[in-house]
């Protein structure tokens, strides 16, 4: 994953509350492998009819090429499928706007340079009021967690560990693996301590 | 020193480092995986990495296991067949689909006793808090984060604040885990506790079935916490002991002292507190498409015309999807069929509290029962709960996740209204158009018998509700 600090795209609207992952991307889609691409299944059962006609009123596919959404609160609750964010990933967003996030969608975002920006319910409503169904300009600034969206400047709030994350674009794995002797003598001293934490019983013996 | 809480000291415990910027590395006691996590070994197949500790870690087939014999489509099977192979690849038991231990990744943990008080869990799944109703630190997590478990039986993770959700009174009969949950999440919102570790107390939390206890811890993602959980006391213990993979003889005895120093210390502060008291609690289902649009059966669907004018959009969106008119009582809401079934309540509890309102009546709708287990399953048949099932004309199937998540081709047909024991009535989750009513097994039980969204308490009249 590459970090970024600055990003200039378009936004656009979405005006409603409590979009969950199931709506991001309906279970149906999820065995497909990820380098088949999940932009297609993003908000699909919303972007599409039942004939897979596309919907054209629905703001997704009025403006072309969006990157930044603006929503309602509790974007992303439900469940922990990361795939609800590679659907966002690989449609081109780069950051989602709202007032609140589930805690999993917002961890899974960060881990793929998704940015689930936290915004005041009353700058989102003033944010969907102006945007025109053509959408707006948008820039972010992730470094001082300033956006402008059309004319408007706004603040946003970002745990400081995942803003660090987001700009130098570590992958956690080789950032885990400078502490491998900490955890070896973790692992060490817990086996000594609490041998019950091991499976043990008829189930199988493991090499605590 | 400070007075601790449940958190603090399940945290403290599976601290490695922490860093300055707060962020903890923590081990990870139990990793379990189920199909989903194909993303997770693509990734660490990408980097040649090997999984850690493969005896930690224990696979099973849930999301897309079928109910009625072996995988109708070729993408189901090739789902199974990929975490079969993956867990063979890296020396990981599995729980196949011919395998007796196989069940829901959520019911089968606790029953093997992979799930044991004082251990940090994570699998790729948002239910993961389930086993926290063992005082266990247990979390969902995404895809990234099972590479990155698989890769180094680790994980980062920020602390989360504490909240108190306390239960006083007792529940009346009739009443369950499931109202408790549905009754919190309506008060607070499906966002209210985002960002924070729930810990349950109160008497009518300390008085739930260690079933109950999984029903309660289950839902809190649905009310925004990642966690969920509540303190060991000796219904715990009782109920891991002599498990297949619970420790025996003296690792025994040192898991049970360490595993009674583990409840909050009495001073021990949280940053919100909440309390309910559980005697005021009626049988609840939802209207709406999100967990929060609970409300008790006896209440009316709600108006968005008097609703706050926030919420007023959503309101009016949920009832069109829904299909309802604001002011129908709840109690008239007219379903085509049930489910019985899923990781919030399908364990033999779950099955007993249905088939008590089905005993010797017949339902006038259809609907599928699948218990969380082929263990559970087999119990059920041991005492004769299938055939109060099937005689009352519901369908009696195998164990997974079916009509939950609707992976295994086990879906609700759009536009028709399912009475489910399950855990999200979003929209589409239980199949494009589908409309889901949530609501206590012994409430769908009700619904199946009469046709309509029903108040459960008068059925039991002369009845033991299980």
């Amino acid at each position: 994953m590459s970090g970024w600090t600055r990003h200039e795209g378009k936004a656009v609207a979405l005006d409603r509350e409590s979009i969950d992952t199931d709506q991001l991307i309906p279970a149906r889609f999820m065995s497909t492998p990820r380098s088949e691409g999940y932009g297609p299944f993003l908000l699909h059962d919303l972007r599409f009819d039942a004939e897979g006609t596309p919907v054209e009123t629905f703001p997704l596919n009025r403006v072309s090429e969006s990157s930044v959404l603006i929503t309602r609160r509790n974007f992303g609750s439900g469940s922990s499928r990361e795939a609800a964010v590679y659907a966002l990933v690989d449609f081109g967003i780069r950051a989602v706007l709202a007032p609140s996030f589930g805690d999993i969608f917002a961890s899974n975002a960060v881990n793929n340079g998704l940015l689930p920006a936290q915004v005041d319910a009353g700058v989102v409503d003033a944010l969907i009021a102006d945007l025109p169904e053509t959408g707006a300009s948008a820039r972010i600034d992730l470094a001082d967690g300033t956006a402008r969206i059309g004319d408007r400047s706004i603040t946003f709030e970002i745990d400081p560990i995942w803003r660090k994350k987001l700009i130098n674009g570590w992958d956690d794995i080789d950032l885990t693996h400078r502490h491998a002797d900490a955890i070896a003598a973790d692992r060490v001293n817990r086996a000594r301590r609490s041998p019950w934490a091991f499976p043990s019983g008829e189930g199988h013996q493991t090499t605590a | 020193m400070t007075a601790q809480t449940l958190l603090d000291k399940l945290w403290m415990s599976h601290e490695i480092i922490r860093r300055d910027d707060g962020a903890s590395l923590l081990w990870v006691d139990r990793h379990l995986v189920h199909e989903g996590s194909h993303h997770a070994f693509a990734k660490l197949e990408a980097r040649g990495a090997r999984v850690a500790e493969p005896g930690l870690t224990f696979g099973v087939v849930d999301h897309y296991a079928p109910t009625r014999g072996r995988p109708g489509r070729p993408e189901i099977a090739r789902m199974i067949a990929t975490l079969e192979h993956n867990a063979a690849a890296h020396g990981i038991t599995c729980f196949g689909l011919d395998d007796p231990r196989q069940g829901i990744v959520h019911v089968i943990g606790p029953e093997q006793g992979l799930t044991l008080p004082g251990l940090l869990i994570n699998c790729g799944d948002s239910h993961t808090s389930t086993h926290g109703a063992f005082g266990a630190l247990a979390f969902g997590i995404g895809a990234t984060e099972v590479a990155h478990v698989l890769a180094t039986q680790t994980i980062w993770q920020k602390k989360p604040a504490a909240m108190r959700i306390r239960f006083t009174g007792r529940l009346g009969p009739g009443v369950g885990a499931k109202d408790m949950a549905l009754c919190w999440i309506a008060k607070l919102g499906a966002d209210g506790a985002r960002g924070h570790a729930i810990e349950y107390t109160g008497e009518a939390v300390r008085a739930l079935s260690m079933e109950g206890r999984m029903t309660l811890c289950n839902l809190s993602i649905e009310g925004g916490a990642r966690f969920g959980m509540i303190a060991p006391d000796a219904a715990t213990f009782a109920h891991v002991k002599g498990r297949p993979f619970a420790p025996e003889g003296n690792a025994w005895d040192d898991a049970v002292a360490t595993w009674s120093t583990l409840p909050s210390d009495p001073d021990a502060a949280f940053a919100r507190e909440i309390t309910l008291d559980a005697s005021d609690i009626a049988p609840i289902v939802t209207w709406g498409t999100s967990p929060e649009d609970a409300l008790p059966v006896t209440a009316t669907v709600p108006d968005p015309d008097r609703a706050p004018a926030k919420q007023a959009d959503r309101v009016r969106a949920a009832l069109d999807y829904m299909g309802l008119s604001a002011g129908q009582p709840l109690s008239e809401i007219a379903v085509d069929q049930v489910f019985i079934g899923s990781c919030t309540n399908a364990r033999i509890e779950d099955l007993r509290a249905a088939a008590a309102v089905l005993a010797g009546r017949r339902a006038r709708v259809p609907g599928l029962v699948s218990p969380g287990s082929q263990q559970v399953k087999a119990q059920a048949e041991a005492e004769g709960l299938d055939r109060i099932f099937m005689e009352a004309g519901l369908e009696w199937v195998g164990a997974g996740c079916s009509m939950c998540v609707a992976m295994n081709g086990d879906t609700v047909p759009p536009g028709k209204r399912c009475a489910s024991t399950t855990n999200r009535n979003f929209r589409g989750r239980q199949g494009r158009g589908a409309r889901t009513h949530l609501m206590s097994p012994a409430m769908v039980a009700a619904a199946a018998i009469t046709g309509h969204l029903t108040d459960v308490r008068p059925m039991l009249a002369g009845r033991s509700a299980a």
